[in-house]
């Protein structure tokens, strides 16, 4: 190597003295945990007294034990409330929506985005009020009339998964629906003039125009929603704990539990590993269609 | 909807029909309501006497900010809302800094392995804080940085970073390479091009990073939750979540508790709505 190309290369490493600070810390806190968090979980450890070796059985519990496998479960279900009912609302307020630019949209926009800007707890607390005994749920169903519907939301052994999840639903759905509405916005108005030249209705100039052009948007609003579902916890914790019995744990609930409360810290990093894997993968899955024309 | 004339279509479209008009405010009015109503009953419970029970909507004989002076002062709001300040004026500053440092020669240098360091970045973006939160609690109590902020702070950092280096190597990767060109033929270091020539430009998405990076630091709950036991040093969600936990706690404090717990992120998207809103539409998250 010549002494110039040495210097080259000396000014190319010296540019890692950039990176250098970010790398140290993200290392130090997030990625080295990470990989230790995959350590313990192949042990047997109470967090006190020393460990054994479990292999991979901590994983097997994950997928046999009812309650691990149930929180596992409860968390799929809330994909439907977090992720897709928020998707399908949002698509129907941009069907409904998206021919005309409205004067006012800009106030709309920051009033449907504001339970994405908010505490998670200081949601979950409103809805327990909300949802309770003598609360307004209640209380509105006794006005129209419904009064033999009322219940303790929370507290019912059938509802309170549904009742945790339209929370989610309740938080999501502006993001998306502001999301799609922006990017039908960008959208080139002759390929609309296209699609009525054609003769295309309302229902083909949506599905053949309109739902392509919004692919990425999609894949961000199903990236976002998915994982909010997956590792949810604080909505959980403040409405439920996970009750009624175990009808609303989440694995975020369970890990917190097992860990720090149970002594089983082992399970714990098990389940976290299982979560994290399987958001990654939900990921991928949903970046890789989004890319590929359809 | 569809109006029986030929309407023009998006973007261009102007003249909506009457009905069309009307019908998609009504649509937006009904939604805005359900957004509303929420914090209108919290709001309306942190008014009502103190010590009384939970109902529905109802008016305040009274208006009166007696529950938020309790919520302040006796339960210690206060306390909890400077934590939570503390914590994310430490973790601000410090992630634009490390961010936009990384982001910079991520995107405009050629750095030997730089696309293997960019995708360790990118492939933190996912971790849920319920993958690291196990280990840390031992880890830092074995240094003594559980029940401190610092170590709050230095994880959350570690948390929002990956976003962070993403997004700002994103804007730097976009600047307009005959900028740092031409600043290099004239002898510019690496550090007067990232100051004099990129960063000035680059305040919109610094902007937008900084408050997305508070949001997340005042929202988080389950790091908070599990590093600080000390009542004295726990955040505002954190000790709201504590409250709610006591069946003995009073409704119209803890709801006037709520309503100060939201208030600040509430006040700040208010006055930098424009950054929140582009962080958020353009994919911006964090658990």
């Amino acid at each position: 190597m010549t002494a110039r190309g040495r210097t080259r290369g000396g000014r190319r490493l010296r540019g890692y003295l950039f990176v250098l600070p970010a790398l140290a810390v993200y290392l130090a806190f997030a990625v080295l945990p990470a990989l230790h968090t995959a350590y313990l979980s192949l042990f047997d450890w109470d967090g006190v007294t020393l460990g054994s070796w479990a292999g991979l059985d901590n994983y097997r519990r994950v997928f046999t034990d009812p309650a691990l496998r149930g929180s596992v479960v409860n968390a799929l279900v809330l994909v439907v409330f977090f992720a897709l009912l928020p998707i399908l609302a949002g698509l129907l307020l941009t069907a409904l929506l998206a021919r005309h630019r409205r004067p006012g949209m800009a106030g709309y926009r920051l009033l449907f985005m504001l339970p994405q800007v908010v505490p998670l707890v200081a949601v979950g607390v409103t809805w327990r009020w909300l949802y309770g005994e003598d609360g307004l749920v209640n209380e509105a169903l006794d006005a129209v009339g419904l009064g033999g519907f009322t219940r303790a939301w929370l507290g019912d052994f059938d509802w309170a998964l549904i009742a945790v999840g339209l929370v989610g639903t309740w938080v999501l759905s502006g993001l998306c629906m502001m999301l799609f509405l922006s990017g039908v916005h960008k959208v080139d108005p002759q390929l609309y003039e296209a699609a009525r030249l054609d003769g295309a209705g309302p229902v083909r100039e949506f599905v053949s125009v309109t739902l392509p052009q919004l692919r990425g948007e999609l894949a961000v609003a199903l990236t976002v929603t998915t994982v909010a579902a997956l590792a949810s916890f604080d909505i959980v914790y403040v409405t439920t704990g996970g009750g009624p019995g175990e009808e609303t744990t989440v694995p975020g609930l369970l890990i917190y539990r097992l860990a720090f409360s149970a002594g089983k810290v082992g399970l714990a990093s098990a389940l976290g590993v299982v979560l994290s894997l399987l958001i990654l993968v939900i990921v991928y899955l949903v970046n890789r269609l989004s890319r590929t024309p359809s | 909807m569809r109006a029986g004339t030929p309407t023009r279509r998006a973007g261009a479209g102007r003249t909506a029909s009457h009905t069309e008009r009307w019908g998609g405010y009504g649509l937006l009015t009904v939604l805005a309501a359900a957004v509303v109503v929420p914090f209108l009953n919290v709001f309306l419970a942190s008014m009502q006497p103190s010590g009384k029970p939970v109902t529905g909507m109802s008016w305040p004989q009274r208006w009166s900010l007696d529950n938020y002076r309790e919520a302040w002062s006796v339960a210690g709001f206060s306390e909890l809302m400077r934590s939570s300040l503390v914590i994310a004026v430490g973790v601000v500053p410090a992630t634009l800094v490390l961010a936009a440092l990384a982001g910079y020669a991520l995107g405009t240098m050629r750095l030997p392995g730089g696309d293997g360091v960019a995708a360790l970045f990118v492939a933190g973006l996912t971790i849920p804080v319920e993958l690291v939160v196990v280990p840390l609690y031992f880890d830092l109590r074995g240094i003594g940085l559980t029940d401190s902020y610092l170590g709050v702070i230095l994880v959350e950092i570690a948390l929002f970073l990956p976003f962070g280096v993403f997004w700002m190597r994103t804007h730097f990767r976009a600047a307009p390479a005959s900028l740092v060109e031409a600043a290099r033929i004239d002898g510019a270091s690496s550090l007067t091009i990232l100051f004099r020539v990129l960063l000035p430009l680059a305040r919109p998405p610094l902007m937008t990073l900084g408050v997305l990076v508070f949001m997340w630091s005042w929202n988080q709950f389950l790091l908070v939750l599990v590093l600080v036991q000390d009542a004295t040093k726990r955040t505002a969600p954190a000790g709201l979540g504590f409250f709610v936990g006591q069946n003995n706690t009073d409704v119209p404090m803890l709801a006037a508790g709520t309503v100060l717990v939201m208030l600040p992120i509430t006040l700040l998207y208010l006055i930098f709505q424009r950054s929140f809103v582009a962080g958020l539409l353009q994919g911006a998250f964090k658990g």
